[in-house]
């Protein structure tokens, strides 16, 4: 899995409560057998005039120019600042794979939907979680400045403005050490293979019907 | 100390290891598969060179990309290519790590949630995920079921276990009996309703009271499948003799003395008595009547015989912007009766509303009469083979082409449009499913959710009516 320690970026600002999975990455996208190469259908129905299909070539469809990814300013963005309730809907987690193929390694939000949150974790993109009222004052600055940085570390759990303010943030003390770390959760199961093993063995004696009946014929 | 609920008895059976953190580890003991969710995992664990822990614990079959409609050539017929290789990619990968699949054309496939209650894989008292947020439907045994992401999905086949946290306990209890031509799904649309899509946020749903005792394995799954859409990611009712004379006889549950084993076991899945729940709803059966949503989340329900809702009716400024948006969307005027809704199309199928129980409710209605001259479409989707071969046994099918609607092939088809099935920008369908997204049947496609009575009798009239007139007469 991918480190997360330090990053510093250009902010993209996606004014917009309850922004819902099928809204990051819509459904015929979700065809591909890859993990990457969602990026360029990140936030698709939004980000272009045209309508997509899986698997196309996007150098030549007509964009939507309003749409904050495609201004020069945000094209090199890889902060997403976010509004309440991001990632909402269903569990796939090709939206956080679009958003960190496209090149964020970190959005900042009041709230996150559950799953996707959970699913962030698995792929070294770092969800944070700041209140309203310090995501509504980077919104403001973030207007207000060309090129708007933030910087994130996980080490101190802290967002520094480029004016060197910081806010502190919350994040669980065995996601921070996995992603710090670039654990892979399976790595880490693994390391209670006797635990598991022993609990099965239990098992086969109270339940042995769960155990070897789904065959072939 | 208080007793046990029926979803704390489960988790605390499969918990493997507790963590300092108060995250566990879960031992899963059934994963179902389907073609859109796993490839990634495969192709994670063959890039770590790691093989599933357990072959015997995981079943799949392909479902959200297969065509409805004719489909002998098998998956080389696949008009879409990119489809064609996810169904493709699911069947090489079932073949090389030996997990039992379903494949497109075996007899047996279908809808991953259809297909597992019916081979008896899904079993009282077991952990059950998969890579589908409807997973909750399994809930409906007095099992543990929830939906979960890929990397999970990657995580469970290389470990046999979940990385979870334990969520509170919610018993929503319904008393009395449901009228004539009310049926589970309106049930549970009108909990939703009530709940709000986020209401179950946290929260394991477990469905109780004296109303769900005399509901159908079929109409409990309709229930927990929806759980999902009021925010809870389980929902779960009590083992009852019901459930264990739909389980008795499947080719995966346990036979001979063995059985015996297990029923006696599966005695002690329903709450206790002095149980205690984080939160509890109460529901009068007796008050509902058929279901239909007007808007674009599954919230957004009325009873047939009500209007469209005004926005000035409403003071929170969220909420006044939310039905405005909705009315935009769905093409609707604030007011307007229920039963004035013209629709284009009719989908009776989805993992909601496709077994076999829900196609003799369609079939008794649509019986004798004709689909209106005004329906574009109007297509029946069995959930699975088996689903299938039962319902033309019963010549379900006649009455349905005699009717003037479709008999397809099964699958996911119009419940989220990844096949061929969608909706044209603008069109209102009448939906058995359980989404009412922008775009979810098709881009612009304007979903309205009810039950199999209620579609086809939609189907028959050309707009919506209150399916208990053509009952009565
Ligand atoms: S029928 Fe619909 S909700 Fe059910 S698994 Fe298929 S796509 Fe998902």
């Amino acid at each position: 899995m991918n480190i997360f320690n330090q990053h510093t970026g250009i902010v993209a600002p996606l004014d917009r409560a309850n922004v819902d999975t099928d809204m990051i990455i819509p459904k015929q996208f979700l065809k591909s057998i890859k993990r990457s190469g969602f990026g360029v259908y990140l936030f698709d129905e939004v980000r272009y005039l045209d309508e997509g299909v899986a698997d196309q070539d996007c150098t030549n469809r007509p964009l939507n120019k309003e749409f904050i990814l495609n201004q020069a300013r945000f094209t090199q963005s890889s902060v997403l600042l976010a509004r309440v309730n991001f990632g909402c809907g269903s569990s796939r987690e090709h939206a956080p794979w679009a958003l960190e193929d496209f090149g964020f390694r970190t959005v900042i939000a009041p709230s996150f939907a559950d799953i996707f949150y959970n699913n962030c974790f698995k792929n070294g993109l770092l969800p944070v979680v700041l209140s309203e009222d310090i995501i509504e004052q980077l919104f403001v600055e973030c207007a207000a400045t060309e090129g708007y940085e933030l910087s994130v570390d996980l080490e101190r759990q802290r967002v520094t403005t480029p004016s060197g303010e910081e806010f502190p943030f919350v994040v669980e003390a065995f996601r921070k050490h996995c992603l710090l770390n670039g654990l892979d959760d399976i790595d880490l199961t693994l390391q209670s293979v006797g635990a598991i093993k022993a609990y099965e063995e239990q098992r086969k004696k109270q339940a042995p019907w769960l155990f070897g009946a789904i065959k072939g014929d | 100390m208080a007793g046990k609920t029926l979803y704390d008895k489960i988790f605390d059976a499969h918990l493997v290891e507790e963590k300092e953190d108060g995250s566990g580890l879960l031992y899963i003991d059934l994963q179902l598969l389907h073609e859109v969710t796993s490839p990634q995992a495969f192709e994670g664990l063959r890039i770590a060179g790691r093989k599933p822990w357990r072959i015997d614990a995981n079943l799949a079959t392909p479902d959200h990309n297969v065509p409805t409609t004719k489909r002998d050539g098998g998956v080389a017929e696949i008009i879409d290519p990119i489809s064609r290789i996810q169904v493709q990619t699911l069947d090489d990968n079932c073949d090389d790590f030996g997990i039992l699949e379903f494949k497109m054309n075996d007899h047996r496939q279908g809808i991953v949630h259809v297909v597992g209650p019916e081979q008896g894989a899904t079993l009282p008292g077991s952990t059950v995920v998969c890579g589908d947020s409807h997973t909750a439907t399994h809930g409906a045994f007095g099992a543990l079921a929830h939906g979960i992401g890929t990397s999970e999905v990657e995580h469970v086949l290389a470990t046999q276990c979940l990385i979870t946290r334990k969520m509170k306990n919610m018993l929503i209890k319904i008393e009395g009996d449901l009228g004539l031509g009310v049926t589970s799904k309106d049930l549970v649309l009108h909990i939703i309703g009530v709940l709000g899509t986020a209401g179950g946020t946290g929260y394991a749903i477990e469905f109780g009271g004296s109303c769900l005792q005399k509901i159908s394995m079929e109409g409990r799954m309709t229930i927990c499948n929806m759980a999902i859409e009021a925010g809870a990611r389980v929902g779960m009712v009590a083992v009852d003799q019901i459930t264990i004379d739909y389980v008795e006889g499947r080719p995966f549950a346990p036979q001979g003395e063995m059985w015996q084993q297990a029923v006696a076991a599966w005695a002690d899945l329903h709450s206790d008595a002095d149980a205690v729940f984080d939160a509890v709803v109460e529901i009068n059966a007796a008050d509902i009547i058929p279901q239909v949503t007007w808007g674009t989340s599954p919230e957004m329900v009325v009873a047939i015989n009500e209007h469209v809702p005004n926005p000035a009716n409403e003071s929170d400024p969220v909420k006044v912007d939310g039905i405005n948006r909705a009315l935009e969307y769905m093409g609707l005027k604030a007011d307007q009766p229920i039963t004035s809704i013209q629709l284009d199309r009719i989908f009776i199928g989805s993992c909601t509303n496709s077994r076999i129980e829900d196609m003799r409710d369609a079939a008794k209605v649509a019986l004798g009469r004709k689909v209106a001259a005004s329906i574009k479409e109007a297509i029946v989707v069995p959930g699975s083979g088996l689903v299938k071969a039962q319902a033309e046994a019963e010549g379900l099918d006649k009455i349905f082409e005699a009717a003037g609607f479709e008999w397809r092939e099964p699958g996911c088809s119009m419940c989220l449009a990844m096949n061929p099935d969608k909706l044209a920008p603008g069109e209102h369908c009448a939906s058995t499913s359980n989404r009412n997204f922008e775009g979810r049947q098709g881009n612009g496609g304007r979903t309205h959710l009810v039950s199999p009575a209620m579609a086809a009798a939609a189907a028959i009239a050309g707009r919506f009516v209150d399916v208990r007139e053509m009952m009565e007469a």
